[in-house]
């Protein structure tokens, strides 16, 4: 290990509200850290340049899922292994269910948090492409009040996020109304646990007399942020599916997204693939139309 | 603030290791798979990539599976932490690991102690899991000699031989 554990502080104020006064207080000299599945990571190798840290790690507050007749709310301190184990979440919202099977093995799911995933802002994240398209909300707490916004456009860039210093996420809001439509989550990498994907698919669709009636497509490892394949939906949205459409998908998806080289795979292999799978998608929600 | 301290300063941290209570003077952002292995002597729990990929410091925390190299001690205040020393009593080896000698589930031993203890969560949920299971159950422990294979088999055995019991 490089860190030494002497030059960190870490505190556990242990509720909800201690934590947020902590942080209203000194904002920005603490940084909150939960099951530390990332966190953790970084501070070994060194390279935590934050110094504070405050555990919101099971926090009750945080840590359930609550459920209402047009919504559920995740609290932000729940982990994989809870919304796999959650009976509404893998009924309802089975990407999400699915994508949180794909990420670390169980040890880090019983401890990686959703809220976490969400504010460590990796492009890379499994999970986040699926509450992309279940048009999430978040409600974000602080002493100063709650607000809720919009989970799309909460990463702002790289690495960067709508949450203030002295803001934590208190719940992921995601409307119980895609339980009709067909899902699709798809994740290349060179193992689906312990494997940061190349590219990873969320896809949700429905058809009407064979013709799309709805269809959300959100992607991660394609772009600084995850992101939602806007230009695509639009371009497909309305039509029949048929050969020429799946071609324009992939094409308008292979320019839509912003792939970069890495050590997991290059550009083009990325554009390449990303063109694959909402072809794909396409050809299921056509095949699962003509069944019903 | 109560727990406020100037930085670099040690804090004592009880928790209760193998069914016995243990009183530490560490640092809150010591990892506890270091607090295991330096502090309390318990060296069967083993450091492998130490950025919970491997799952060889895997250990039982209040009943859960986790990676010791990515828990600040501080959050292990109070729980209830069982490691590789936990599992067999009296000298005498848990039927777990009886079925890992007697499939050949173990070489170099570096990834054993990491993989029972996956195991022994996995059939705590399902006695006798599938090989799908299994494989899901004991995706996060990685081992470069076996080739896994005489590692499923010892879990088949295990369960057979009622080891979740």
């Amino acid at each position: 290990m490089k860190a030494h554990p002497a030059d960190y502080e870490l505190v556990v104020p242990g509720t909800l509200s201690a934590v947020l006064s902590l942080l209203a207080r000194e904002p920005g000299a603490w940084l909150p850290i939960a099951g530390g599945t990332d966190l953790m990571v970084q501070y070994s190798a060194g390279n935590l340049s934050a110094r504070n840290l405050v555990s919101i790690w099971n926090l009750p507050d945080l840590r359930r899922i609550e459920v209402f007749p047009g919504e559920i709310h995740i609290g932000a301190g729940c982990t994989y292994t809870d919304l796999r184990e959650n009976e509404i979440v893998s009924r309802e919202f089975g990407l999400l269910s699915t994508m949180a099977s794909w990420t670390g093995g169980i040890a880090n799911q019983n401890r990686g948090t959703l809220g976490g995933n969400i504010v460590n802002a990796s492009p890379a994240a499994d999970s986040l492409p699926a509450l992309m398209v279940y048009e999430t909300e978040l409600i974000l707490v602080s002493m100063r009040g709650e607000r809720r916004i919009p989970y799309g456009g909460f990463h702002v860039d790289y690495r960067k996020t709508r949450l203030q210093p002295d803001e934590l996420i208190r719940a992921v809001c995601l409307p119980r109304r895609f339980s009709s439509y067909h899902a699709h989550a798809r994740k290349v990498g060179a193992r689906h646990a312990q494997a940061i994907a190349k590219v990873c698919l969320a896809a949700l669709g429905r058809l009407s007399d064979g013709v799309i009636e709805d269809i959300r497509l959100a992607m991660g490892s394609v772009a600084p942020v995850p992101l939602r394949l806007a230009d695509t939906e639009r371009a497909v949205r309305g039509k029949r599916i048929d050969p020429p459409l799946v071609d324009l998908a992939r094409k308008t998806a292979a320019m839509e997204i912003r792939p970069i080289d890495d050590i997991r795979s290059t550009a083009r292999y990325r554009a390449a693939v990303a063109g694959n799978l909402v072809a794909e998608f396409l050809e299921q929600l056509r095949a699962a139309g003509t069944k019903t | 603030m109560s727990e406020s301290r100037l930085q670099g300063s040690k804090c004592e941290i009880t928790l209760a290791v193998n069914g016995q209570r243990a009183t530490v003077r560490v640092h809150a952002m010591e990892r506890l798979l270091d607090v295991l292995r330096h502090e309390l002597g318990l060296t069967g729990t083993k450091e492998g990539c130490g950025e919970g990929e491997c799952g060889s410091c895997s250990v039982l925390m209040d009943g859960v599976l986790v990676n010791s190299c990515l828990i600040p001690v501080l959050q292990a205040k109070g729980a209830d932490i069982v490691t590789i020393e936990g599992l067999s009593s009296d000298r005498q080896l848990a039927k777990l690991q009886q079925a890992f000698l007697d499939c050949g589930g173990a070489q170099c031993g570096i990834c054993t102690p990491g993989m029972i203890l996956a195991v022994h969560h996995l059939l705590r949920r399902r006695p006798q899991p599938t090989l799908e299971e299994i494989r899901e159950g004991l995706s996060g422990n990685l081992c470069r000699c076996t080739g896994y294979m005489q590692i499923f088999d010892a879990v088949m055995q295990a369960a057979q031989r009622g080891a979740a019991t």
